[in-house]
């Protein structure tokens, strides 16, 4: 039968060594699939201040982006596809509410040079190499 | 109880289940919203509710957490705590940072990164915070007489979920690192640190409950903490799928994720079976019943429900949909809030000395609560499946699906409010313990 300490030895051993695994993984992940997936050389100041903007309004909070945040709004990933520049500047300036279908959005009214910023980090996110997400609609007639 | 120190341990559970009642406001706050009722979105919009709601929920756990280390390490180290001022000032210190962080979120004040909302700045208090609970907890351990298995695990459980908020309070300008770093705290601590606290805590309740040998229970602690590093930290992989990294994930995360549930299964064997295995004398039958609970409970909600979508031909589909949530909801209640509710059960007689085992309140807390929390993962469930189809598949556009969904909201508020019930009644039991008393002192 298994003994405490062999018990002990799975568990420090098993933790050692798929931590160097992940730690390896990552690493390379970060320093080659990042910069190409991610598309780095475009990732210009415009984009910084928009990704800081998304953040200090929590837009996570009910928005998600590639596939993370909050399932309350819809997925912005690939929303200059599908909606287009103009529009997406027209819901991010307006200073009347804004809800579609009867749900309301949070009246931002940002500046001109805001809404740019943020529809530059929206250009750029939905250049990302995500694997194939989101999925086309296959059952669409 | 055997030392006086243990008794901090009632005031970090007190503030557990204050934090815990307002979290529950805000979910309700938020169903309604779904529901088709925002009514109070120009004061609390669904933002604001959810980062107080998930925030709430990881302070609530925490300082249950807290409070069971303070209760376990003085009696398995035998040793007073350290310094009993500086854990009640650490205690205080920890309400005012997350209260500070709860209004700032009503005031636009926050980092809108998923779990992670708090700001910068308020995260050096954090970590202030926690590094003197982890002096006070260590000390002890080094002063005590005895250094447990038990006592270890939990240990390395709080230092490693500590270490592991560092990750997140990385600067990145490239939205996928930032996701990518996010995910050593978020998935590293409910998929690996927390379960070794979780696993510590069940080890020390099987031991006072079943009365089993230490050593054996300790031997399989041992197994199943392993199994759920082996799993969990390659599983991390599982939120790497199609956030702008390498195709290796897919792999990697797929399979090691895949084997997650073992850990969860192990911890439900292990806790049935020292259960037959021991005299099934101990009186407090509310206390064995939380500790059942949790470990089966915890193997549905994350094993289960979290194997239904971890493979990423699913995720594809589900990533990012009402699917998370019921599984979220399960999970962490499962895991996490009943392993809290079963440490607070167990120690709430030693602490005060009065004897409330096994009242009728206290049994149809139990119950309600769980039919409840099911009642909402099925209603999470059918409305995620219904949107994951409906949006993915067909490709109806976001805000028709949602209106169609609208109904099981409907069904998620009542089973919330049979939840919400179960929830009273048991804060109703814990106010009426009272406080802890030196009379309940025993050698
Ligand atoms: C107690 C343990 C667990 C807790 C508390 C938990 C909780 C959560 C939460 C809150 C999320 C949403 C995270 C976010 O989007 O920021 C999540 C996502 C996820 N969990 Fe778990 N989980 C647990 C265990 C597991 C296990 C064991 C598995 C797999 C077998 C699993 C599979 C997943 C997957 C695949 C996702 C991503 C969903 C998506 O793509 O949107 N979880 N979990
Ligand atoms: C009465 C009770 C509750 C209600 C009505 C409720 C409702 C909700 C709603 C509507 C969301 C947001 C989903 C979205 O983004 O659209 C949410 C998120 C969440 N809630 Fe609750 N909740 C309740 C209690 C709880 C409890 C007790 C827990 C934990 C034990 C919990 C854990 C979570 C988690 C982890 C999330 C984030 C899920 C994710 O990102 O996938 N909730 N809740
Ligand atoms: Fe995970």
């Amino acid at each position: 039968m298994l003994s405490k300490s062999q018990a002990r030895t799975f568990f420090l051993g098993g933790t050692v060594i798929t931590f160097a695994i992940f730690l390896g993984l990552s690493w390379n992940s970060l320093s080659n699939a990042v910069p190409k997936q991610t598309h780095e050389e475009n990732l210009t100041d415009q984009v910084v201040r928009g990704k800081h903007l998304w953040e200090s309004n929590n837009c996570m909070g009910c928005h998600t982006i590639f596939g993370e945040g909050a399932y309350y709004a819809p997925e912005l990933t690939k929303v200059i596809d599908r909606r287009g520049e103009p529009f997406v500047k027209a819901v991010l300036t307006s200073k009347a509410p804004w809800a579609p279908n009867g749900r309301k959005m949070v009246a931002y009214g940002f500046s001109e040079n805001d809404a740019d910023d943020l529809v530059a980090f929206f250009k750029w996110i939905g250049e990302v190499d995500l694997n194939g997400f989101p999925p086309e609609p296959d059952l669409k007639q | 109880m055997k030392y006086k120190s243990q008794q901090v341990a009632y005031w970090f559970f007190a503030l557990s289940m204050l934090l815990l009642a307002l979290q529950i406001v805000y979910g309700f706050i938020m169903g309604f919203a779904h529901m088709g009722y925002d009514g109070l979105h120009d004061i609390f919009p669904f933002n604001t509710c959810r980062a107080v709601h998930t925030n709430l929920l990881v302070v609530w756990i925490l300082s249950g957490f807290m409070g069971a280390a303070y209760y376990i390490i003085p009696e398995e180290a035998e040793n007073e705590l350290v310094n009993v001022k500086l854990a009640y000032i650490q205690l205080i210190t920890l309400a005012l940072v997350g209260v500070a962080a709860i209004i700032g979120y009503h005031f636009n004040y926050w980092e809108g990164r998923k779990f992670l909302e708090i700001p910068r700045p308020l995260d050096y208090l954090v970590v202030l915070n926690v590094l003197t609970f982890l002096g006070l907890i260590l000390a002890t351990l080094y002063k005590g007489k005895k250094r447990t298995t038990t006592s270890l695990v939990l240990t390395m459980g709080l230092v490693f979920a500590a270490l592991l908020y560092l990750p997140g309070m990385i600067w990145f300008d490239n939205q996928t690192m930032d996701s990518f770093f996010r995910w050593w705290v978020v998935h590293l601590w409910v998929e690996g640190v927390w379960e070794l606290i979780m696993g510590g805590i069940l080890a020390f309740l099987l031991i006072k409950i079943t009365g089993v040998d230490r050593e054996v229970i300790e031997k399989w602690l041992y197994v199943i903490v392993g199994l759920t590093f082996i799993s969990g930290i390659l599983g991390t992989g599982h939120h790497y799928y199609y956030i702008g990294v390498d195709k290796t994930w897919l792999i990697v995360g797929g399979i090691f994720s895949a084997l997650e549930p073992l850990a969860f299964l192990g911890m439900a064997l292990f806790a049935v079976a020292m259960y037959r295995k021991g005299e099934k004398k101990h009186p407090n039958k509310t206390a064995l019943n939380w500790t059942l609970g949790t470990a089966i409970v915890s193997f549905v909600g994350a094993g289960l429900l979290g194997l239904a979508h971890t493979l990423p031909q699913v995720n594809m589909y589900t990533h990012g949909t009402l699917v998370t949530a019921m599984h979220g909801h399960l999970a962490f209640w499962g895991a996490y809030g009943m392993i809290v509710f079963a440490i607070i059960s167990y120690t709430m007689p030693n602490m005060t000395g009065r004897k409330l085992f096994n009242t009728n309140t206290g049994m149809l807390a139990f119950w309600l609560s769980n039919i409840g929390m099911l009642g909402m993962t099925v209603a999470f469930g059918v409305a995620g499946v219904a949107q994951v189809y409906l949006e993915r598949k067909v490709g109806i556009e976001f805000g028709l699906v949602q209106k169609e969904i609208q109904v099981h909201f409907f069904i998620l508020v009542c089973c919330a409010t049979l939840f919400t019930s179960g929830i009273t009644l048991y804060i109703y039991e814990f106010i009426k313990y009272g406080r802890p008393s030196n009379e309940a002192l025993v050698d």
